[in-house]
């Protein structure tokens, strides 16, 4: 059963077809990972789906319903959360607040509840940091919890992201490059915790990167795109022994 | 008859703002700090020239004592650029907004100290005289602004267009990291800026001083000039030009032909229009963050 | 050195931090409760201008300190507080309906600005609410009915259940609804922070990409922001009123908006503290460089506070950007660590910039 469905999906910035004619499908309980070269438009299709772009043509639907004209800030409420390739995380917080802005999406009070911090606003305080602290504990960041995000590693800071992401119960993760820049050590950290959120949380994954090793250990399915279109998709060894794909990332002229 | 002479009078008036707004687009473009101190610094230059030419004072001839004015104006823009500015180097901008709002306090209490709070008048060579040019009473200082401005803006654009130096401080504004890897001396290039620009603030304080008195709070001309510099787009030295123009008329003609007490709110009401249609200035700069 | 052991949540979404802290807050609060009895009206006057100043500048602090949005015309809402608490009273209405309804108004407005602003990022909106302030001084001028024009316009004295409270018949009386006003706000502005909105404004701050993605809707958010902002800054504005009794454009010039940021910027950028530190030094530096001027017997130089200000700013900014409440921080801690504090652990890490063309 298939959780996120991206139809033809386009966009165009000005005359360039970023994404052109995209379709794919996520199925519940998977981890799907988009590859390709520089450009191939994998992020413009994450920033298509958190609706940060708005689609030229094209349609997504999650869990049956349709997305492609709501507002970005009403995306997690459809149970899809995201993380960024180059860390954007709030610097002057410390990670427990980062996280805690994670679930922004489940707060129940209003802004004169909160002002007064009646019983109930402090009762659900409790639960956001239970539920945080649930995140802290599987992403293993509890010597972070109170640091400013300022003085982090870089590392650490590519944890806090997926843990923001985490915070609000996602049912879609969406991971963009979630092991750019990272140690063979700390990209086996990843890869293991893909592996629990995926089989322990029972979350979808929609990832992009590069880090083949990566993908081939947690990948359900990979597509391959490249100038904006898909040229394969299958399992990873299929993907990656089709010609297409050695083609685009080799850069083997068709007339050779 | 009147309208040339509106015309004629909000040309020169804007020439003043344009120089000032100048300035701030020049040091923004370069270290893409607002130097919100530029008001200030017309004022100190005004002061300065003043301070040396006047018969009160040195009374020194006034080509003599305006190029002074310039050249000790040009190490007072270097100097609080080494010794204060670059301290904040990678600071967000809001710091450099605050500190420059700061110095511009200290520069007017010290200008206050130093010459009093009674305005004075700048004794130019060419005060009171008149050309008549098809009818129109035309002033020479009239003359000399427009002039000033014209030869000032013309050099700037050729030392940005066509010197090493000044291409290298387009570069070091775009990213100083990369400028500083490539060879460009940044900090060097800053110093060099806030000096050019302290002359140009000298300028323009003695253009707007052949044209009234000053006194220490003159500086506070320089808000009127950030909306000409908004009106021009921020980004541009002619876009500052341009909107130095167009507050410059908009003030004497809506003076004219709009109820009293409007003319004041003009320029900042056309300033906010902008702002409103273009958030980011006319000729923007600003582009969306890639995620 | 205290170490601090933590056993619930409750230890983190509490106001204080341990036992001790609460006592010195609440001891804090018992002493200026008592301060009409210890100080000379003189003083007590001057104490009612930096709770004033403390107010407008928690105020500022929630829009400049914490979303992130500079407003360099704040003076126009202090100005909406003051004129519509002197036109209610005017008109008879009660205090305790004209001033939340100052607030209201001050409020209201900051949200109609607010909203051509949403678009407006770093220099672009601090240059609009410049503008916004000028052109506020030419506005009171104009609505000369409701304002009285360049002459000005006058409150009466306040009648809060039976009470006279006035500035001169009964200083103590008008100390305390100051003092009781900035802890209501404090208190609120403290609650607002450990809440998810408080948290959905520094991440509008820190990155507006993000808040988005994690659900903030970025417009609702900032005109949140501007309201509560104004509302407090209003509600300033209106015992501001009663303060000056008689006022006119004069007491909101832009000169006055831009020392309430730098003020916030002193006291120390994204706390509550920070408005507390610097209208403190606003305030009571006059008094200060009078005395010491007495002391050397010099003449007195017209400026010469806004000069001292302006110095001692430049000099905050450049060694300590957090303001005075960084440096209290550090001293604290330098002292709980006594004597095994080292200068390294206070160091800056070198910074460079990242254009903020970008956005």
């Amino acid at each position: 059963m298939s959780l996120l469905v991206a139809e033809n999906l386009t966009k165009y910035f000005g005359g360039v077809r970023a994404v052109d004619d995209v379709s794919f499908e996520v199925n519940e309980g998977e981890v799907f990972t988009i590859v390709g070269p520089n450009g191939a438009g994998k992020s413009t299709i994450f920033n298509l789906i958190s609706r940060f772009y708005d689609t030229s043509n094209g349609k997504i639907v999650m869990d049956g319903k349709d997305i492609t004209r709501i507002r970005p800030d009403e995306v997690i409420t459809h149970g899809i959360a995201r993380t960024f390739q180059n860390i954007e995380l709030f610097d002057h917080s410390t990670v427990l607040a980062n996280l805690l802005v994670g679930r922004h999406s489940r707060r129940r009070s209003n802004i004169l509840q909160s002002l007064l911090f009646l019983p109930s606003v402090r009762a659900e305080e409790r639960q956001h940091r239970l539920a945080v602290e649930e995140v802290i504990e599987f992403l293993d960041l509890h010597a972070y919890r109170d640091k400013m995000i300022a003085g982090l590693p870089y590392g650490v800071r590519k944890v806090v992201e997926i843990g923001r992401a985490l915070a609000c119960g996602p049912k879609l993760l969406l991971l963009d490059e979630p092991a750019s820049g990272l140690s063979v050590e700390e990209t086996q950290d990843v890869a293991y915790w893909i592996e629990d959120m995926q089989k322990d949380m029972g979350l979808t994954i929609l990832m992009v990167e590069h880090d083949m090793s990566l993908v081939n250990q947690v990948s359900s399915r990979v597509m391959a795109m490249a100038d904006g279109k898909t040229i394969a998709t299958g399992s990873p060894a299929e993907v990656q022994a089709h010609p297409k794909v050695i083609e685009a990332y080799l850069g083997i002229e068709e007339a050779a | 008859m009147e309208f040339a002479q509106l015309l004629l009078g909000g040309i020169s008036g804007g020439c003043v703002y344009g120089l000032v707004a100048l300035g701030f687009v020049l040091i923004y473009k370069a270290t893409e700090s607002v130097n919100f101190a530029q008001g200030d610094l017309m004022m100190l230059g005004a002061f300065f020239t003043l301070q040396f030419v006047n018969a009160a004072y040195w009374g020194l001839p006034f080509w003599l004592g305006l190029a002074m004015a310039v050249v000790v104006m040009a190490v007072i823009g270097y100097a609080m650029e080494a010794l204060i500015i670059r301290r904040l180097f990678g600071q967000p901008q809001f710091a450099v907004v605050i500190l420059t709002i700061a110095i511009g306090f200290v520069l007017r209490f010290l200008a206050g100290f130093i010459w009093g709070h009674e305005p004075l008048t700048l004794e130019t060579p060419f005060a009171g005289q008149n050309l008549s040019i098809m009818g129109l009473a035309i002033s020479v200082d009239e003359v000399f602004v427009l002039g000033t401005t014209v030869v000032l803006t013309l050099a700037l654009y050729l030392f940005f267009a066509k010197t090493r130096l000044g291409v290298a401080m387009q570069a070091s504004s775009q990213n100083q990291l990369a400028a500083y890897y490539m060879g460009v001396p940044v900090k060097r290039i800053h110093g060099l800026v806030w000096a050019i620009s302290g002359g140009i603030a000298t300028i323009a304080g003695i253009l707007f001083a052949s044209r009234g008195s000053i006194d220490p709070n003159l500086g506070l001309l320089g808000i009127k000039a950030f909306a000409a510099a908004v009106i021009g787009g921020f980004g541009s030295l002619p876009g500052a030009l341009l909107g130095g123009l167009i507050v410059g008329l908009v003030e004497p003609f809506s003076g004219r032909y709009m109820p009293a007490g409007y003319s004041q709110i003009m320029p900042y009401a056309i300033m906010l229009v902008v702002l409103v249609i273009r958030p980011n200035g006319l000729f923007a700069q600003v582009q969306s963050k890639k995620v | 050195m205290r170490f601090q052991q933590k056993t619930a949540y409750d230890d983190d979404i509490n106001l204080y931090e341990d036992r001790y802290q609460a006592f010195w807050y609440i001891a804090l609060v018992g002493v200026a409760a008592a301060l009409p009895f210890l100080v000379s009206s003189y003083f007590l006057g001057e104490v009612v201008n930096v709770l004033i100043l403390a107010i407008a500048g928690m105020g500022l602090m929630v829009l400049a300190g914490h979303t992130g949005q500079a407003s360099l015309g704040h003076a126009a809402f202090l100005a909406c507080g003051a004129y519509m608490e002197a036109w209610l009273n005017n008109k008879g209405v009660p205090f305790l309906i004209s001033f939340p309804v100052a607030g209201l108004f001050a409020g209201v407005v900051g949200v109609l600005i607010a909203i051509p602003a949403l678009k407006m990022s770093g220099i672009y909106l601090a240059i609009a609410t410049l503008a916004v302030g000028i052109v506020a001084e030419d506005v009171i001028v104009l609505l000369e009915p409701y304002t009285g024009g360049i002459g000005g316009t006058f409150v009466n004295a306040i009648n809060l259940f039976g009470v006279e409270i006035d500035r001169y018949a009964n200083p103590s009386a008008f100390y305390w609804l100051c003092l009781g006003v900035a802890v209501v706000v404090a208190l609120g502005y403290a609650n607002l922070l450990r809440s998810a909105t408080g948290r959905a404004f520094v991440a509008i701050r820190d990155s507006e990409v993000s808040a988005r993605a994690m659900g903030i809707n970025i417009a609702r958010t900032k005109m949140m922001a501007f309201f509560l902002s104004c509302f407090v800054t209003g509600l300033s504005g209106a015992l501001m009123a009663h303060f000056l009794g008689a006022f006119n454009y004069e007491a909101f010039l832009i000169t006055v908006s831009i020392q309430l940021l730098l003020m916030i910027v002193v006291g120390g950028m994204g706390s509550i503290h920070g408005a507390f530190f610097g209208a403190m030094v606003i305030g009571f530096l006059p008094q200060i460089i009078t005395l010491i001027r007495q002391q050397v017997s010099m003449t007195a130089v017209p400026g010469l506070d806004t000069g001292v200000f302006a110095v001692i700013l430049v000099a905050i900014i450049i060694i300590e950007p957090l303001g005075l409440y960084g440096q209290w921080i550090k001293t604290r801690i330098w002292w709980q660590l006594f004597p095994m504090a080292r200068r390294d652990m206070f160091r800056r890490q070198k910074s460079y910039l990242k254009t903020e063309r970008m956005r």
